[in-house]
């Protein structure tokens, strides 16, 4: 039973011919082939699957194909632009922040949603808008400074 | 999968490997195989094995020419193969450096082709192994092949070897118009050079003469990991691939009577399998995969069996202790119980805990004609070869196992049972398939870390002075079970026991239970001499590389004065903790903070030195470390898998608390270079400390004594 669902990914049209009670995550990663997004619990918990739904990040394993309808939706395959990495991207090479790195992409998507909506995030808001990502190999320290790197080049909105 | 019997072997007292039989046994037919192939074909080549031949188990010294283990591409790109595997530890990046030190070339001009069965075979990815063993077998090779290419220069422009040397992957001493690199050795009429044997007796420098070891060169493939374009095992994708689910008991040891296979047959594109117990589907996604899954699960009758509690686990394994085990004694230990002043006996228990590594379980398996290719994330390419062969009865000649980096491994991923399902699903399906455990699969069906008891004695004299000690481990492993204390009369002893859960490998295992059981029991044994736990623990250490990391760790913690100064009831406390593992010596101090209101506590600093001998890549080291502490913390405060009738009751994230970023203390790590001494593996013995460290500190702020791994009681829980 597919029906069509029509959705912006990474600033262009797609268009899906899926059951819509799919996972985003399993249609990205399956359908689309797009790989960046990582399954890591399927319960929204440990975040390696966040994408941008209109510009929010979003747990992927949490929300069916008939909730994106319409919807804008960035993955970390859209982050770069032109062979240049998101100053979030550049942040995490710089800081060495991975150990494994299959976080990583959920990470820097998470990041990039928080530095959206709050520029010059506090050490408070960082923890609270990146504790819901795990790292399995526990390199948090090196992600925090990433973190707080890449908040530090990020603009205030004009 | 249930009648498997599990074996451990103690030949290393070191590792704690799972040894068993197959996973599945499979009743597959070679008409099965007829059918798939094709009648009449009989493809007798072997996987093309490009890079030689298997060497000796675990050794790598068993690659006999230079062409096994490098590969010089005309445009001068040097490949050096290795079986070691990539799990977020750093091994990529420090052979790198390894193997650019010794070429003379720049790092970007190596390129590692890691984990593939079709290389030579350098043994698993274990036992913090890679830098002791694999780092050397790498630099020798690649010395022998820097002095190929002098001796080759030498020959074709007839100068002495002597007076050539190599920098930036050029021979130097040559005539002015002469030039010599590495991408010569590439042309045809140099074509054979590197199938000599390995040129002997290549001096290594030492490591005061490092260009590129020891120095912090960030992680080779960082790149690919921001954009998301690496592609771990679970991320590979092969034409016409389908997505494999697996039908699971519904409880350890349920045994499947019934199934009926209809309803998820007559779905589009769907392949059922059952094959003895193994009851497997394929799709072409995920989600109809299990659609069909669920389909025939609703059909399936199973004969359940007795499995324990969580909640009577200590009990059952002090009732079930094997006659097998070590035991290792000095002195007489009975006489100096009874010569002690004060003897003191407790136990310790350690839970269960999983790896959950960030990706789970996952294999891409493809038949082409009789040969099979699977990429899989496993830190044993050669073993999971093996288990494959061995369950679908081929030879393991037609094998090849690939291992892409992989998202974690921490010693969980030493098995290949997703690789045989994928494996067997492939050749039902007729398509390659991907079969990717979900995490709760990877909870439930990856083995675990081993729980145990430990009883500890101590006795002291006179004058404070431990004079016995017993240490008993039941269950947990050996490694570390021997104190670094100078104590006249020891006694240690390590004992298995019939256990009801699968255990395996884990990131510093044995020795993280051992470390807590005794460092634990130091803090008592010193609070009963009325001493310092610094003080104590120094009066009995003559080892003075720990002693080095102890006096450094408690120096910058401030050890000395925090202790004079808090030393009444208070709402923080400060433990410590030592310990050494696979060759190397780590020291903890940790700050604590309870809540009286609410009895939780947290932890608000901790202070790790570490010594490993000479330093490879410091930025790797502290990143290993901190990350060690951190993963330590899981272990030490909320990590414990319950179960009851055969079912896991906390397998999922949502109820297996795991560090995360809130949890995080202020991390002061002490890297300890010793360029003066062999490097040992660091990736685990960081993690052993954090426990021990923790349970005294708590003990110094509430006089309560914690004696279980994780850390809890009804009265106290974790902030």
């Amino acid at each position: 039973m597919n029906t069509d669902v029509q959705f912006i990914l990474n600033g262009k049209e797609q268009k899906v011919s899926t059951d819509n009670r799919r996972s985003l995550l399993e249609v990205l990663r399956e359908t689309l082939k797009l790989t960046g997004t990582k399954y890591g619990c399927g319960e929204g918990q440990c975040r390696a699957c966040t994408v941008l739904v209109d510009g929010k990040p979003v747990a992927s394993c949490q929300l069916t194909m008939d909730e994106v309808t319409g919807r804008k939706v960035e993955t970390i395959e859209g982050l770069s632009i032109g062979g240049e990495l998101h100053p979030v991207q550049k942040a995490f090479v710089q800081e060495q922040a991975m150990q494994c790195g299959y976080c990583v992409p959920g990470m820097i998507m998470a990041t990039v949603g928080l530095l959206r909506r709050i520029p010059k995030p506090t050490r408070a808001q960082i923890l609270e808008g990146l504790n819901g990502n795990i790292c399995r190999c526990c390199g948090y320290v090196n992600l925090l400074k990433a973190v707080e790197r890449a908040a530090k080049s990020s603009k205030e909105p004009k | 999968m249930n009648s498997r019997q599990d074996h451990l072997e103690f030949a290393e007292p070191e590792r704690y490997e799972l040894h068993e039989g197959p996973f599945y046994h499979f009743q597959i037919s070679r008409r099965e195989f007829v059918a798939v192939l094709g009648a009449g074909v009989v493809i007798s080549v072997a996987v093309p094995r490009a890079f030689g031949q298997r060497a000796g188990r675990g050794g790598g010294g068993g690659v006999a020419s230079l062409a096994q283990r490098l590969h010089i591409g005309a445009d001068g790109l040097i490949t050096v193969f290795t079986s070691k595997v990539e799990a977020g530890q750093g091994a990529r990046t420090q052979l790198t450096q390894a193997a650019a030190e010794e070429l003379h070339v720049p790092v970007e001009r190596v390129r590692l082709v890691m984990g593939d069965t079709a290389g030579p075979d350098d043994g698993g990815t274990a036992g913090s192994r890679t830098t002791p063993a694999s780092v050397p077998t790498i630099r020798k090779a690649c010395a022998a092949a820097r002095q190929l290419l002098i001796d080759v220069a030498a020959t074709a422009f007839q100068v002495d070897p002597k007076n050539l040397s190599v920098v930036d992957g050029k021979v130097i001493g040559l005539g002015p118009a002469d030039s010599f690199r590495y991408a010569d050795l590439a042309a045809e009429k140099h074509a054979g050079v590197l199938k000599r044997e390995a040129a002997q007796g290549v001096a290594l420098p030492d490591a005061g003469q490092w260009k590129i070891l020891g120095t912090p060169l960030p992680r080779v493939g960082a790149i690919e990991i921001v954009t998301g374009a690496h592609a771990y095992p679970s991320d590979i994708l092969r034409p016409g691939m389908v997505y494999g689910k697996i039908l699971r008991p519904v409880s350890y040891g349920a045994r499947l009577e019934q199934i009926d296979l209809g309803a998820a047959r007559e779905m589009p594109g769907v392949t059922a399998l059952q094959d003895g117990d193994f009851v497997g589907f394929t799709a072409p996604t995920s989600f109809e995969a299990e659609q069909a899954r669920d389909a025939a699960a609703k059909t399936a009758t199973w004969k359940k069996a007795d499995h324990p509690s969580s909640d009577e686990l200590y009990a059952h394994l002090r009732a079930r202790v094997a006659d097998r085990g070590r035991t290792d004694k000095k002195g007489s230990l009975e006489e100096a119980f009874q010569s002690a002043r004060q003897v003191l006996r407790e136990s310790y228990n350690i839970a269960y805990i999983q790896h959950t590594p960030m990706e789970p379980r996952a294999a891409v398996a493809e038949w082409n004609g009789e040969d099979l290719t699977v990429w899989t994330g496993s830190q044993q390419p050669a073993g999971v070869r093996q288990g494959l062969a061995q369950s679908l009865r081929i030879p393991a000649s037609r094998v090849r196992v690939i291992v892409p980096d992989t998202g974690g491994g921490f010693g969980g991923k030493h098995s290949g049972e997703v690789a045989v399902e994928a494996a067997r699903l492939a050749l039902a399906a007729k398509k390659p398939v991907s079969v990717r455990w979900s995490r709760e699969e990877e909870f439930t069906w990856a083995y675990f870390r081993p729980a145990g008891v430990i009883d500890v004695a101590g006795g002291l004299n006179e004058q404070g002075e431990l004079i016995a000690w017993q240490h008993v481990n039941f269950n947990s492993g050996n490694s570390a079970i021997g104190t670094p204390y100078a104590i006249p009369s020891v006694s240690t002893e390590f004992r298995p026991c019939d256990q009801p859960l699968r255990s395996g490998s884990y990131r510093g295992l044995a020795s993280t239970a051992n470390t807590f059981a005794r460092e634990s029991f130091m803090d008592e044994l010193a609070a009963a001499a009325g001493a310092d736990p610094l003080e104590f623990r120094l009066r009995h250490l003559k080892n003075d590389r720990l002693r080095a990391v102890l006096l450094a760790a408690a120096t910058r913690f401030g050890w000395r004065e925090a202790w004079k100064k808090n030393s009444a009831r208070q709402s923080t406390g400060i433990g410590l903790a030592c310990g050494i593992e696979k060759g190397s010596y780590m020291a903890c101090c940790a700050k604590i903070e309870v809540n009286p209101s609410d009895g939780t506590f947290k932890v608000l600093n901790v202070v790790e030195a570490f010594e490993c001998g000479a330093i490879q890549n410091p930025s790797n080291l502290k990143a290993q470390v901190e990350g060690a502490i951190l993963m330590g913390l899981g272990g030490a405060l909320t990590e414990e898998m319950r179960f009851k009738e055969g079912r896991m009751l906390n397998a999922r994230f949502s109820r297996y608390r795991v560090p995360r970023f809130r949890d995080v203390p202020e991390i002061q790590t002490i890297l300890v270079n010793r360029p003066d001494l062999p490097s040992v593996g660091a990736g685990e013995t960081p993690i052993i400390g954090i426990a021990p460290a923790i349970g005294n500190a708590l003990f110094h702020a509430v006089q309560m004594r914690l004696r279980t791994m994780p850390l809890r009681t009804g009265k106290l829980q974790v902030a």
